[in-house]
């Protein structure tokens, strides 16, 4: 029997048997709602039919004067530019202090890291708990270390750092596991051939460390960026009566995306806001892509 | 000085894995203390009681939010290991022309924001009466573009002779992907595996989004209306909070390894 097609047709329809379902899913739920979206952005579109029409760039200049966007922008960029390098920061330091033990190190970093797979929204609950200013016990500690208690989520000035805070903690783990993985990826001989022509600890860290960190460094800071900018979870739990607040203080965009889209049903205006949440991560992931993959050549 | 410096490192450890465990140390206490005595701020409770279980557990629709969880995460992993699987065998093996262009296209989904995509989802949800359903809670899931990717890569490092030689013993297509292929990507499998199925067990945005009566909800999203409801019983909600961490820490106790090498991995090769 001869063959009815060519081999290389063969594949080729294969390939495209095994790819159908996938590319329709795409097409359908990733591709032509991001442009949906954009067409949305362009239309007044409440939950009445009747109501929804084309308003063109309307929504993109009522964004410019909307002073809740402006905050919740601002608070958005604060929470990236303190969350982001304190995060690499302390991962850096326990990874390092984790890469100079040897004892119970499983120990530490499995202890480090279950706080990173355990659900944000329990984890939100648990610290709006200790750190309620009347009856928590974190203000209970400080009173006995003799520092008056705090307000922390109740004040509009503590708020964000201490959302900041507790992003940070359900984090680290990761962040300690992967600076882990790439410190030990790092051949012993360039430290000893360092140790030979007398450099001293900070100059290895400086020359050797750092640099060898980077591909690390670049997919960490994009991933954390990427995770602060989309900041939701906590800020809903850890304020759940007035989600944003204290007035607007821990507002970010996602979540004023959705009060607009789901509790205000302006989809619209909502998905206006979307784009520029968009437009915000893919600016700041390129230029960090090009700032911190310059490569290092040994 | 070097003993000095260790000792240090250990201190520093130790102080640091203090104040990651206490917050599950206060949670799981607070659970099992009565009302009474939740402000006066001692460690133990006097009266340990499991009442607090009791109440959340008859009281909400719980066992039905875990039972819910269980199954979107369960099934999505299913979908997101067998689809990407496929999709990352057929461009790292396969030749056939577009294949770039395939690739470019799925790629270029990692870069869209879920926040932008879940306003069109809604609204088409409600155009296909999906809104409050199992499909509607699913369908953003099934499959994903970043384990595409890895898997991609997975199947990149397998040497072509083991397919060919599938095909030699007359297996077809699938069946060389199937049996030959995909049982020799095990490690990513399970880093990938892994990630979804916390990704979703975890998931609040759409969930809290797309479902409507209690009995629908997932167990984040049940946990934080619970928890709204529930005001100043801080007893309770810790209680809810400890059900939603307690099989998530079960589980890391066994597969803590593998789980902490699936993420080394994701991130190396991601």
């Amino acid at each position: 029997m001869k063959p009815r097609f060519s081999l290389a047709t063969r594949e080729a329809l294969w390939a495209l048997a095994f790819l159908a379902i996938p590319l329709v899913f795409f097409l359908f739920i990733r591709i032509y709602p991001a442009f949906q979206a954009l067409w949305l952005s362009l239309f007044e579109w409440n939950a009445d039919p009747a109501k929804r029409h084309y308003v063109g760039l309307e929504h993109y200049s009522r964004m410019l004067t909307d002073a809740t966007l402006g905050k919740a922008l601002r608070n958005t960029v604060l929470y990236t530019v303190i969350g982001v390098p304190l995060q690499l920061a302390l991962g850096l330091i326990l990874a390092l202090l984790l890469q100079s033990v040897t004892r119970l190190r499983d120990l530490f970093r499995a202890i480090y890291f279950t706080p990173y797979i355990t659900p944000a929204v329990a984890v939100a609950w648990v610290f709006s708990w200790m750190l309620s200013p009347n009856f928590g016990i974190v203000n209970e500690v400080l009173g006995l270390l003799g520092i008056p208690a705090q307000k922390f989520l109740t004040s509009p000035a503590q708020a964000l750092p201490t959302v900041t805070a507790i992003v940070v903690w359900q984090n680290l783990g990761f962040q300690v596991v992967l600076f882990l993985a790439g410190l030990e990826s790092i051949p012993r001989t360039y430290y000893e051939a360092a140790r030979i022509d007398g450099a001293g600890g900070w100059a290895t860290f400086r020359h050797i460390t750092l640099p060898l960190l980077n591909p690390v460094m670049v997919f960490s800071a994009v991933i954390a960026t990427i995770g602060f900018l989309q900041l939701f979870t906590q800020v809903v739990n850890l304020n759940f009566t007035d989600q944003g607040g204290p007035v607007g203080s821990t507002l970010t965009l996602a979540l004023y995306i959705y009060q607009l889209a789901f509790a205000r049903f302006q989809l619209g205006y909502a998905a206006a806001v979307t784009v520029l949440l968009f437009g915000l991560i893919l600016i700041i992931t390129l230029v960090q892509l090009r700032i911190l993959s310059r490569r290092v050549e040994y | 000085m070097n003993r000095f410096y260790t000792a240090l490192a250990y201190i520093l450890l130790a102080l640091g894995g203090v104040v990651m465990v206490f917050p599950f140390v206060w949670m799981l206490l607070t659970s099992l203390k009565p009302f009474g005595e939740l402000f006066n701020l001692e460690v133990w409770p006097r009266d340990p009681t499991l009442d607090n279980y009791r109440e959340v557990l008859t009281r909400t629709d719980f066992p039905r939010w875990f039972l819910n969880s269980l199954g979107i995460a369960g099934i999505t992993t299913a979908t997101v290991l067998f689809f990407d699987s496929l999709v990352g065998y057929t461009l790292a093996k396969l030749r056939f022309p577009g294949k770039e262009i395939v690739f470019v296209l799925i790629l270029s989904t990692l870069m869209v924001p879920t926040e932008m995509l879940v306003i069109p989802w809604y609204v088409m949800s409600v155009g296909y009466g999906w809104v409050d359903t199992y499909w509607g809670l699913l369908f953003p899931g099934l499959i994903s573009a970043f384990g595409v990717f890895l898997m991609r890569q997975f199947f990149q490092s397998l040497p072509s002779e083991l397919m060919d030689a599938g095909r030699i013993d007359g297996l077809s297509e699938f069946g060389v992907f199937w049996r030959v292929a995909f049982p020799l990507v095990r490690p990513g499998l399970a880093a990938l595996g892994i990630f979804t199925f916390l990704g979703n067990w975890n998931a609040f945005l759409w969930p809290l989004v797309i479902t409507q009566s209690p009995a629908m909800r997932t167990l984040p999203v049940g946990v934080a209306l619970f928890s709204g409801e529930a005001n100043t019983a801080w007893h309770l909600i810790m209680t809810a909070s400890s059900l939603a961490v307690l099989p998530v820490l079960l589980v890391f106790l066994f597969f803590q390894k593998q789980i902490i090498e699936g993420v080394v991995l994701t991130g190396v090769k991601g």
